[in-house]
């Protein structure tokens, strides 16, 4: 089958593609397999050191003391980065010039504001002597009383929440839309902070020639990395080179270039030689971002058929002492449910942490996670099933803005997902349903939604005069398969196979591709790649249409089709010639084109983009234990065009996963004296194992979005944490008759 | 990580010597002792690697019917072989219960019973340890201490021994072989492991230098092959600790307990040989009502140690469960998901 695209720039050469929609393996995946993917810790430049970071064990006061002499006195230690010897740096790293610029802790001075902050680097031959030396620093602390949990400061408002927006908003009346109700309902939920624990911890190899640096990092921004460096620095972003084919994970939290990175770079200064800097696991627990904790108070007043007339979403987060991420929790109650009033606010307190920052959906599975749960209380106080209850309250605008979805096939999600799980037979009461065995089983449901979010992106696109294309964009692979996903809009964007193309990313010194984060890196990257090679292909139709010598002569009002190599009338398909003889009779070994890919701003303003799904979830429970397990999952999701149905069924797949960890499992346990986190390791900070996950499946919704982008795309990375996480509580709460009032679930909530 | 010798001795007596000196730690699967020394809590001056020593490595039928296992025997070797598993299904069961599969394979017998606490505390070199540090307090007093001890704790430390193994082990009457200075010795499981009383420090038999040559079941151990569940709860459903465990071993006879084994894991600072419940047991009918006074017997002197409460109930409801399960009888094979309370679930197909 081939599917025809619509061009936006140039309506009049249309190709036609028939890899984009193709379930593609990794491209990748044998160099993962076989371990010869290098990842940014796997460089090893000749002359190189190793650093290692000394962090602070409190979590405010500054430090008094640090045994430097007996730090250097260690064999193999070659330097103490303090302080007082690091080098000099261009701005100063609490400098904020816009909201996306996170200050940093660069040795700046001697103060401590979270555990695990750097307070020293030590650089070494070895890794053992930088480790046992930055052991025997043996730091002398004076310490202030730490500020830990969501009572442990005092609330303030902020100015802004998640990404820019409002702390507070409304839309009607909500105490008048609670007051007329017939049912109503209130429910605080409590979600703890979580860190993103990403496989590979973060990591940097810098080597520094006069002022140019030559660095391996994983980077899900590696413009934004490059442009912050060279501010630090006082240098040229071109004079620097990050190079970041492979991620190990990021979630999140390597989107901005975070502070140890940074003190690599100063290291491999200090000492004059090329560096490697890794993170311990406990040291990501700190300054490179986490999930803020928060406390979700949610009302909501039904009318006698289940109406909504008022929702009420309030969220408690907490921000560092000294930087601003608040996590927009009560936004997730703008864009699903139906009702005449709605409002949204948060308040925060300042701990001792480090900053918190994007992960996995923020504020969208936070608050997800407590709407879902609220909506199930709803439904139940109204004596419907929960999907009926949804579909009562369906939003067929944007509820808070009141625009038009660009498109949402959510009714079909519903529809699929609850049929595949045979959801029709399930009991409105708790409590209701065993097993064979005994055990307490619940069904429950939650919406998933994700905003269809697009950065800005470029790529640059080469036909050659063998026949071959190359794209070049700087894009960033986690492990979500872009390798894969951007090679498929590459082929198809220059009427190639895709074994013609050479796909190149995860450079600085390709076209800036963006950021790979709120599950916009396809939408936006992709269209820059579509753009690039309509544009490569519209100068090789005029090159064509303009020549006498070609079939395709003349043809420049009809239009061409690139395809499989070739060029073809549109309105002759019998017409047509290679690209290689094109180039050849022209002369030219190469001609390029550029695309770019950003928001369309009209469209910005006409519609509500977003993702949708439904998630169903089965859990047996332990009648005497509490003990949990998720022995079913099905989701069913429409996010636009499916670029590669394996690739976006893994990506639902993981987004599922982290909702049963969210519902279930992750924490970090805060000492509430000290505000050390004691958990953290991968033993202790629990994630689902397999047997955690014995049965997921994913349904691919279709749907068609003209308004999003060119391509149809709108993000599958992190919409399947939202709505799972919520019915896997609701569905405990549907075995056990237990609301869940904090997460993760513990036994001892269900022990009665 | 501080320098340290590396020694690798080709015969126990070697090795023996080697360890005496102060400042000497035995390498085994290194599992446990790696991790304590990457993070600080653990400083040893030199290192003697025993992994190597051929004799430690066999599984022994003795004479007189019982079985002796050899320190170094990888705890998946020794889960998953045949015969160990079919005489003694509660410790194969145990076994395949804990860490992760990578792990087993490189964890041994000897260093299963010398793992520490997971105390989070004690791994927190900022922390107040008495375990760690003797004489400094006990940070988890007042801290953090949902999944600490509820038996056999003192003011000193609340902490608890995570094994899983150790638990059917000294149920069923297990005595560790040591080797050292003065020759060998056998101590029984119950006597190895210490409560903390003054000194949470001291937390086994153990003289400095003295080696676990085997750990050895009598041939009574095998008896209650027909009945006999380790049953774990915790908060995943694979690769976690014990939040409580519980081993039972019964031999019922006309409905009458002509012998039972009990121990608890994750509620003390040592695997918890339940005799006041056995007590109860012995000679009772083999009924519900029999094993919730067990269980009450098990937990008679059971209190919270910090947020903990939750677990004495959740014990006694374990206890319960497990004395249920062993009487209806070992499974003909080892279940999917080892000593889970989910371990019934027709279909499960995971294999721990
Ligand atoms: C992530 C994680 C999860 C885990 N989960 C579980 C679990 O669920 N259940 C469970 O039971 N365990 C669990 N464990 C613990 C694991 O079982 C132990 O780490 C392992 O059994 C230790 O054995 P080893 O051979 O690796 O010991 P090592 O680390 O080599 O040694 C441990 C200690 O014993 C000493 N030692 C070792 N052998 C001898 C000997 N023969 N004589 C004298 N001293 C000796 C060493 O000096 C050291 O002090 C887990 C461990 C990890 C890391
Ligand atoms: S409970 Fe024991 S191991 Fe934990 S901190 Fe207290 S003394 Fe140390």
């Amino acid at each position: 089958m081939t599917l025809e695209l619509s061009l936006n720039q140039q309506p009049a050469h249309a190709r036609q593609g028939s890899s984009i929609g193709q379930p593609l393996t990794r491209r990748d995946g044998f160099l993962k397999v076989t371990g010869a993917a290098r990842y940014a810790a796997d460089n090893h430049p000749p002359g190189m050191l190793y650093a290692v970071l000394a962090v602070s064990s409190i979590a405010r006061g500054r430090v008094a003391a640090l045994d430097v002499e007996a730090a250097k006195a260690h064999k193999g230690v070659v330097e103490v980065m303090t302080p007082k010897n690091r080098p000099a740096l261009a701005a100063d790293p609490d400098a904020k010039d816009h909201p996306f610029m996170f200050r940093l802790d660069l040795l700046q001075n001697d103060q401590v504001r979270y555990p695990n902050q750097s307070i020293a680097v030590v650089i070494a031959e070895t890794l053992e002597a930088a480790t046992e030396g930055a052991a025997l620093l043996s730091p002398r602390y004076e310490v202030m009383p730490a500020r830990v949990g969501l009572d442990g400061a005092e609330s303030i408002v902020p100015r802004a929440v998640g990404v820019g927006g409002p702390a507070v908003q409304h839309k009607g009346d909500v105490e008048a839309g609670l007051k007329s109700a017939k049912t109503r309902i209130e429910a605080t939920y409590e979600t703890p902070a979580q860190y993103h624990n990403a496989m590979e911890p973060h990591a940097i190899v810098v080597a520094w020639e006069g002022d140019t640096l030559s660095i391996d990092t994983p980077s899900q921004g590696l413009a934004m990395a490059q442009g912050r460096i060279a501010g630090l620095f006082g240098i040229a972003p071109e004079n620097i080179h990050i190079r970041s084919p492979f991620l190990g994970g990021g979630f999140g939290s390597k989107g901005m270039i975070s502070g140890p990175q940074v003190l690599g770079i100063l290291a491999a200064r200090l000492v004059g030689r090329p560096v490697k800097l890794v993170l311990r696991r406990e040291q990501m627990y700190g300054p490179v971002g986490h999930r803020a904790p928060t406390r979700q108070t949610l009302r909501m007043g039904m009318d006698g058929e289940g109406r909504l007339t008022a929702l009420d979403h309030h969220a408690k987060t907490a921000s560092s002492t000294f930087d601003d991420f608040f996590e927009p929790a009560a936004d997730a109650s703008h864009t699903l449910y139906a009702s005449p009033a709605i409002a949204t606010s948060h308040d925060a307190v300042r701990l001792d942490t480090g900053t918190p920052l994007f992960m996995r959906a923020p504020g969208e599975a936070t608050g997800s996670i407590a709407l879902e749960s609220a909506i199930d209380e709803a439904a139940y106080a109204c004596g419907m099933d929960p999907l009926e209850f949804r579909l009562r309250n369906y939003a067929e605008v944007e509820p808070m803005t009141g625009k038009p979805f660009s498109s949402k096939a959510l009714r079909e999600c519903y529809r699929q997902a609850a049929e595949t799980f045979g959801w029709a037979s399930r009991p409105i009461q708790p409590r209701l349903m065993r097993d064979a065995d005994g055990f307490l089983t619940g069904w429950g449901m939650g919406t998933a939604t994700f905003p269809a979010i697009m950065f800005q992106a470029e790529a640059r696109a080469v036909l050659r005069a063998d026949g071959s294309g190359v794209m070049e964009t700087g894009a960033q692979d986690m492990g979500q398969g872009a390798w894969t996903a951007f090679a498929q809009i590459a082929a198809d964007g220059l009427g190639l196979d895709i074994d013609q193309v050479d796909f190149r990313a995860g450079s600085s010194d390709l076209p800036n591709a963006g950021i790979a984060g709120g599950s916009g890196h396809t939408a936006t990257a992709g269209m820059a790649i579509h753009n690039a090679g309509a544009a490569v292909i519209a100068r090789l139709a005029d090159l064509a249409t303009g020549d006498e010598g070609s079939p395709l002569y003349g043809a420049g009002n009809e239009g061409v089709l690139a395809r499989g190599g070739r060029l073809y009338r549109r309105d002759d398909e019998s017409r047509g010639e290679s690209y290689a003889e094109i180039l050849t009779r022209a002369g030219l070994t190469e001609i390029e084109g550029h695309g770019k890919g950003a928001p369309d701003p009209a469209s910005q303003e006409a519609y509500a983009k977003h993702a949708h799904g439904a998630v169903f979830a089965e859990v047996k429970v332990d009648p005497d234990f509490g003990q949990i397990r998720v022995t079913r999952l099905v989701g069913a999701f429409a996010a636009g065009r499916v670029i590669n149905p394996r690739l976006v069924r893994s990506q639902y797949y993981g987004g599922m996963i982290w909702g049963v960890s969210f519902a279930l499992h992750e924490e970090a346990i805060t000492d509430r004296r000290s505000g050390r986190i004691q958990n953290a390791n991968l033993a202790e900070y629990h994630v689902p194992v397999n047997a955690d996950v014995p049965s997921i499946e994913a349904l691919l919704v279709h749907e068609d979005d003209p308004h999003v982008n060119a391509l149809g795309i709108k993000g599958v990375g992190e919409i399947g944490i939202t709505g799972t996480a919520g019915a896997v509580a609701n569905a405990v709460w549907h075995a056990t008759g237990v609301r869940p009032r904090r997460f993760p679930v513990r036994i001892e909530d269900l022990l009665g | 990580m501080r320098d340290f010798d590396y020694i690798r001795p080709a015969t126990i007596p070697d090795a023996i010597a080697a360890a005496a000196e102060p400042g000497s730690a035995y390498l085994a699967g290194g599992t446990n002792l790696l991790d304590l020394m990457k993070g600080g809590i653990t400083s040893p001056e030199r290192i003697v690697d025993i992994s190597r020593l051929p004799e430690l490595n066999r599984i022994e039928r003795l004479d007189d019917g019982g079985l002796r296992i050899g320190a170094l025997v990888r705890n998946a070797d020794l889960a998953y072989d045949p015969a160990f598993a079919k005489s003694y299904p509660a410790v194969a069961e145990a076994l395949l219960s804990g860490a992760s599969a990578q792990l087993r394979n490189a964890a041994t017998v000897g260093g299963n019973l010398l793992q520490r606490t997971r105390c989070s505390y004690f791994y927190d070199t900022a922390s107040a340890c008495n375990r760690r540090q003797p004489g400094t307090g006990c940070d988890a007093l007042e801290g953090e201490n949902r999944l600490h001890a509820v038996l056999g704790w003192s003011d000193a430390c609340i902490a608890t021994h995570p094994s899983d193994f150790c638990v059917p082990l000294v149920a069923l009457d297990a005595v560790v072989e040591i080797e050292g200075k003065k020759g060998r010795r056998h101590v029984s499981l119950e006597e190895f492991h210490r409560l903390p009383g003054e000194t949470p420090q001291r937390e086994n038999a153990l003289e400095p230098g003295d080696l676990i040559v085997a750990v050895r079941l009598p041939a009574e151990a095998a008896s209650f092959s027909a009945n006999a569940r380790y049953l774990k709860v915790r908060e995943r459903t694979s690769y976690a600790f014990a939040v409580v465990s519980a081993a039972a071993a019964l031999v019922v006879d006309g409905g009458k307990i002509r012998a039972a084994r009990l121990a608890l894991g994750g509620v003390a600072a040592k695997p918890w040989r339940a005799r006041s419940a056995e007590a109860v047991l012995l000679g009772a009918d083999a009924s519900e009502a029999t094993f919730a006074s067990a269980a009450d017997a098990a937990l008679a002197d059971a209190s919270p140690s910090g947020d903990n409460a939750f677990k004495i109930e959740l014990a006694r409801r374990i206890v319960i469960r497990a004395l249920i399960s062993a009487l209806s009888g070992t499974p003909e094979r080892l279940p999917a998901l080892p000593a889970s309370p989910f371990s019934n679930i027709p279909g499960a197909r995971h294999d721990a």
